[in-house]
């Protein structure tokens, strides 16, 4: 019951985050200043855990296929893939729900409980429009970004670890990032991406928007918004992946 | 002016507001007093829409807030200016920015002519020089001054005051207390003042309405109030010591 009540709360609020923009010109501002808020304060932290995800995801493959039957290059290749297809889109949009969901739910409880949004309502503002919609519309934006360029790094990184380590040969590796390269691979990635840049937003907007009480609720909702778009993450991740890969 | 007409509000099992009725005159400061927690904060969140009444009606100028589409609601919502009892100021925004936001949603105004109002604000609150300071670097004085600049911004016709005066030092009072009384007078707009101040109450108490236990117990202004013969009221205004002495002064 608890929960079909969060749930219809939950799309009444994006009801209310979707109605018309007041004014273009102020949301276009405040897109710009989340796309920075979200984005590219996230830069530093994704580009740490790529690179080293992605030196540790080539060691362990080298390790695993310590066998004459398995060609070198397939450690480049698992290390693609792996990156490609799960570590980028989900595992770094995990840290981002909780780097970036946590400060959004804590920014906007912290508004909601010092009074803030209901200044902004008594002024006739969509409180709702105002302040989440231009949080999506960033993260929906820069997300794919952000994990475009986590795939970069993080094959780079097992680049340099696999030829470091003496896994493979550069040879070896290079041949094997192309390998069997699928297009379609980065339209499953990408989309997943795009929903959770959503989810993240949203989920931690709407724990936020909904606090009542004081710092201590503000800290509830902060862990609450972490760990139920991290649920719905890995919920979404396992849909679109039955949908997108299983033949 | 606003009306209020029989409003209600029940939270729970637990009514706090019982068929209020009251007018508040506009080029006045109108003022809802009485102990905590005796449901003045509700009547005022009430009035703004922020809580919505179990009935009742809520008049501005005529128009039934309650009754009106949201778009019409939004329409009257321009038109109020209200000061938070926490200021509630936009802690990511200078005070420059806090103020201009509301000009900024509403106006087509130039930059220029944005700023002009802004710094005419910030003088009339007297935090000229200020503009560039966040929050966090204002006093509580200086944050209620802010957040008034702010309520004033764009014109106000009704201005709403939550506890101004609370948390500040009582010469800090007096000035808040002055400015929303210049300001009332100066614009000619309709302001409501909650607060438990008997300082406020008898410095700018143009009309007044007494709340106890959800109910309008008593009405009258500053003149009336220091000779109720209301006991709920007597207990109320002559709580301290200070007010003591003062009824004692008048008996003499």
């Amino acid at each position: 019951m608890n929960l079909f009540f969060h749930i219809g709360r939950y799309f009444m609020l994006l009801y209310r985050v979707f109605a018309r923009p007041q004014k273009h010109s102020v949301y276009m501002r405040q897109i710009i200043f989340e796309i920075n808020n979200i984005g590219i304060s996230s830069l530093p932290i994704i580009a740490i855990i790529s690179v080293f995800m992605g030196g540790i995801i080539t060691i362990q493959a080298a390790f695993g296929f310590n066998s004459p039957w398995v060609p070198l290059y397939a450690v480049g290749f698992t290390t693609r893939e792996s990156i490609m297809l799960e570590f980028s889109p989900t595992i770094v949009c995990l840290i981002l729900a909780g780097k970036v969901g946590s400060n959004i739910a804590s920014e906007i409880g912290a508004m909601r409980i010092t009074e803030q949004i209901d200044a902004l309502e008594i002024m006739g503002i969509n409180s709702a429009g105002y302040l989440i919609f231009p949080k999506i519309a960033a993260a929906v934006f820069i997300f794919p970004f952000l994990i475009a360029l986590s795939m970069f790094l993080g094959i780079a990184g097992g680049y340099v670890m696999g030829i470091t380590s003496g896994a493979c040969t550069e040879y070896e590796y290079i041949f094997g990032i192309q390998a069997f390269f699928e297009p379609w691979k980065l339209y499953y990635s990408f989309t997943k991406v795009l929903v959770f840049a959503f989810i993240i937003t949203s989920v931690s907007a709407y724990f936020g928007y909904n606090t009542s009480g004081g710092a201590l609720e503000v800290g509830k909702s902060s862990t609450s918004a972490v760990v139920y778009s991290s649920i719905l993450i890995l919920l979404f991740s396992l849909i679109l992946t039955n949908l997108f890969l299983n033949r | 002016m606003i009306e209020i007409k029989n409003i209600n509000k029940t939270f729970g099992d637990r009514q706090v507001v019982k068929d209020v009725s009251f007018t508040f005159h506009k080029g006045k400061t109108n003022l809802i007093i009485g102990e905590s927690g005796c449901g003045k904060t509700t009547i005022l969140k009430l009035m703004v829409g922020l809580h919505k009444a179990d009935s009742g009606d809520i008049l501005y100028d005529g128009q039934n807030f309650p009754k009106l589409s949201v778009n019409e609601q939004e329409n009257i919502r321009k038109k109020i200016g209200m000061l938070f009892q926490g200021g509630a100021l936009f802690d990511s925004q200078t005070l420059e920015e806090n103020v201009q936001f509301p000009l900024d949603m509403f106006t087509d105004l130039t930059k220029a002519e944005k700023l002009e109002q802004v710094n005419f604000c910030l003088e009339k609150v007297q935090l000229v020089g200020k503009n560039k300071l966040y929050p966090a670097e204002l006093s509580g004085g200086m944050k209620k001054r802010a957040a008034l600049a702010r309520a004033i911004a764009n014109n106000p016709s009704y201005l709403f005051c939550d506890e101004p005066n609370s948390g500040l030092d009582p010469k800090t009072s007096i000035v808040i207390d002055n400015l929303i009384r210049n300001i009332t007078e100066e614009f000619n707009i309709t302001t409501i003042i909650v607060t438990h101040d008997m300082n406020s109450v008898i410095e700018i108490g143009d009309n007044i309405m007494f709340v106890h236990k959800g109910e309008n117990w008593w009405t009258g202004d500053k003149s009336q109030i220091l000779k109720t013969k209301n006991q709920e009221l007597f207990d109320f205004v002559f709580a301290s010591e200070f007010m003591k002495q003062v009824l004692g002064s008048q008996a003499k």
